[in-house]
């Protein structure tokens, strides 16, 4: 499963960071890698960005990106 | 033209380096002259820290080798020790303008000592970079803020333990309550005076990374050394893959071979890719380093607060209707309240000034010229740059309210999808929406855009919103010819310079913007109250800079509109205003707005006065007409068919704004030849879209 189809509230790991060039790396640094946990917290109004915390902290992606990071929920 | 062109041509704009006086590394008081550099993520304190070290003793220095102007100051109480502030950064890749910059100024040059900040109540994703910042081998202090906020919710940090594994000395602070900045400016300078280097290199555990790393290092390691650049560095910069550096290490393809078998030999083994194999060795060493050294705390207050504020504020119907609210509150404070209350007061101050000299000149019997250069020329001059200032100080108030309770990310975070679609992203929209208040602000405010391409396409786009000063113009049009119809009228006006915009947008995203939009991945700080301080610092920098940087360009201008008013080709002062050098130029460009229906020289010498500010083009089509301002509209009919007339307002609304929004544009763009190109490309478009508008019409009607 891809990041921006997770469920709400919905707890999972990270299992594969894709995507090429400055997004990958982006993902990378902000700590997006493999065996870390999130959960999507909110979808913005219009219905994307989406916010997901981990780490102890909030972050906003886009969906577009989002399909970049694959997940297993736990 | 490229990224990297664009900075080339920024730094040429400025003055030569001054390096010398500053940082000349003379004797005094307090020992030698000593730099420091200030590092850390965005929304990790930085600037409230930089204000309680510096106070309001900052100015923007500009360095060799570096492409972009940084705050300096010097540390309160130390008079030669100062701090340069670097941008907010969460990583040092050569990908954002940003982060290139903190590495070369690290490099190049060489500050005594790097105060890094951390926030503590986000350890994690903040030593991420300080494990890169030690790469570069500089005397580093890491700064550990918000403690408070982290002991208040039963958090702990065993600093000494911390420090042992980082190789650094650890300061707790707390930087908008003040405490432990002095430990941190004693320990800065110690580290800096001894030049006591970070201890430990090596982040990884034994492994292929680790194996990897030290087989790249000693490949390189002479020619690092040879170009004095940290070999770990250059190694973990290398596997993670970048041909520059490889180049300016001068690698031959014997080496580079010998380099990349290790990388896909560490690859293979890890069973990760590069990048991400470092950046899981960064992360695997900072858990380490939190599970011994760091006690969490309960779920924090501030986030608890956050979340619940959010549910409002982001929330899915009350998002867009409250962000609309505040942005109306904003301009209704602004422009009708607070900035125009002052901007009266200053009026009638400069009117009463400006009454007594001219009532002492009279007096006096002074040369009529010198009485009108200084009257209408100086005061003139002088008011109008202090007109704009009211607007600018109160708008930058509350946009960094906006800014410092965390309340903008959420507006980026809300709008980005309907930004997302002409190349931007969400953070664009506050600039944007301020221009239909006043195009110099807006430009101003494009400084909180995180990415310098994302802030250019903005300064570029934001004049095609119509801004407040050119709505007399508008109404007064409308009412000479569009009778019933004025508020029909404006709405076209400004839809059209909206379409236009948006037109405009999508033509950059596929040209001079193409496909360099940093990812918008963006992190929502927790909610937090702005420090009186800060906020009071940047009103005071704003306000200052606006001076500094506009007062010459707009005070030239008019100087140079009343010299063009006042004398005549043979430079005697002219008694009708239809011989004066200004008319003359407007006769000469004439025959350019031909084509436009507009044929009459004083209508081309109203939109060159309304160079100086939009409100002149009214007032000085009041004067080249001889009418009072209550005959003008029936004056204008003499002058205009309603499709000549819509004509004029199409060019008025596009054509450049005001030096002042020119100057603002050199200012934030870097480069006086963009700006050239930009000034040039609005009157050519505005040229464009005005004659499409005669001759649409024509045809139509």
């Amino acid at each position: 499963m891809t990041l921006d189809q997770l469920p709400l509230g919905r707890e999972a790991v990270i299992t594969r960071i894709g995507g090429v060039g400055p997004l990958r790396l982006r993902l990378l640094d902000m700590g997006l890698i493999p065996r870390t946990a999130l959960t999507v917290h909110k979808t913005a109004p219009m219905g994307d960005p989406i916010e997901i915390t981990l780490r102890g902290y909030s972050l906003t992606l886009r969906l577009e990106d989002a399909r970049s990071v694959e997940v297993a929920p736990q | 033209m490229s990224e990297q062109n664009k900075q080339t041509r920024g730094r040429h704009g400025h003055g030569a380096p001054e390096k010398s006086g500053r940082f000349g590394r003379q004797g005094g008081e307090d020992g030698p002259a000593l730099e420091f550099a200030l590092a850390g993520n965005q929304n990790s304190g930085k600037t409230t820290l930089f204000n309680q070290l510096t106070g309001a003793r900052q100015h923007v220095g500009n360095f060799p080798g570096v492409t972009v102007d940084q705050k300096v100051g010097s540390i309160r109480g130390l008079r030669n020790v100062q701090v340069v502030d670097l941008p907010g950064i969460y990583s040092i890749r050569p990908f954002s303008a940003e982060e290139r910059l903190t590495r070369d100024f690290i490099l190049t040059q060489r500050p005594d000592a790097l105060i890094n900040i951390v926030d503590a109540t986000n350890i994690e994703r903040n030593l991420y970079l300080t494990l890169q910042l030690l790469e570069l081998r500089i005397p580093t202090v890491l700064a550990l803020n918000m403690m408070d906020e982290l002991h208040k919710n039963g958090g702990s940090v065993d600093v000494a333990e911390m420090s042992r594994q980082l190789g650094i000395p650890v300061v707790p602070i707390s930087a908008s309550r003040g405490e432990g900045i002095q430990e941190l400016i004693a320990q800065a300078q110690r580290v800096a005076r001894e030049r006591q280097l970070p201890e430990r290199l090596d982040f990884c555990g034994p492994g292929p990374v680790h194996r990897c790393i030290h087989a790249v290092s000693h490949v390189i390691e002479d020619h690092a050394e040879q170009h004095r650049i940290p070999s770990r560095f250059a190694a973990t910069k290398l596997i993670e893959g970048e041909p520059a550096l490889a180049r300016q290490l001068g690698l031959d393809d014997n080496e580079l071979e010998l380099i990349e078998h290790s990388v896909v030999e560490m690859e293979h083994d890890s069973g990760m890719e590069r990048n991400e194999a470092l950046a899981d060795m960064r992360y695997a060493f900072i858990q380490g380093l939190r599970a011994a050294a760091v006690k969490k705390g309960d779920e924090s207050r501030e986030r608890r607060r956050s979340v619940a504020i959010d549910r409002v504020l982001t929330g899915k119907y009350t998002a867009i209707p409250i962000f609309l609210a505040v942005m109306l509150l904003i301009f209704w404070l602004t422009f009708n309240v607070i900035g125009a209350k002052l901007a009266d007061w200053l009026a009638m101050g400069i009117d009463w000034l400006a009454a007594v000299v001219d009532g002492a000149l009279t007096s006096f019997q002074m040369n009529p010229v010198v009485h009108s250069l200084i009257i209408d020329g100086v005061f003139a001059g002088v008011g109008s740059v202090l007109s704009f200032l009211p607007l600018i100080v109160v708008l930058f108030f509350f946009l960094s309210v906006l800014e410092d309770t965390g309340y903008m990310a959420r507006i980026a975070f809300v709008m980005d999808k309907a930004l997302r679609r002409i190349g931007l992203s969400g953070r664009s929209i506050v600039p944007m929406l301020l221009g239909f208040g006043c195009t110099v602000p807006a430009i101003l405010a494009t400084r909180t855009l995180s990415s310098r391409r994302d802030r250019h396409m903005t300064i570029l786009l934001t004049p095609f919103m119509s801004c407040s000063a050119k709505i007399p113009i508008y109404a007064l049009f409308a009412a000479a010819f569009f009778g019933g119809n004025s508020a029909l009228v404006m709405l076209v006006l400004y839809a059209l310079g909206i379409v236009l915009g948006v037109v405009t947008a999508l033509v950059f995203k596929r040209t001079a913007f193409r496909g360099q939009s940093t990812p918008f991945i963006m992190e929502l700080p927790n909610y937090r109250f702005p420090s009186a301080k800060s906020v009071a610092i940047l009103l005071w920098e704003k306000a200052r800079d606006f001076v500094q940087r506009a007062f010459t360009v707009i005070f030239l201008a008019t100087l140079v509109i009343w010299f063009l008013q006042t004398f005549d080709t043979r430079f005697n002062p002219v008694a009708d205003s239809s011989t004066s050098l200004l008319a003359g130029l407007g006769r000469l460009m004439t025959p350019l707005f031909a084509p436009l229906g507009f044929r009459d020289w004083r209508l081309t010498t109203s939109l060159i006065s309304g160079l100086t500010a939009k409100e002149a083009v009214v007032s000085s089509l009041g004067v080249l007409m001889q009418v009072n301002m209550a005959d003008l509209p029936r004056a204008l009919q003499a002058m205009f068919t309603p499709l000549s007339a819509a004509s004029y307002l199409v060019f008025v609304l596009l054509y450049t704004p005001c030096v002042a929004s020119i100057a603002a544009m050199k200012k934030e763009l870097e480069s006086g030849w963009w700006t050239l190109a930009a000034v040039i490309g609005q009157c050519l478009l505005a040229w464009l879209a005005a004659w499409a508008a005669y001759v649409l019409g024509g045809l139509i009607l």
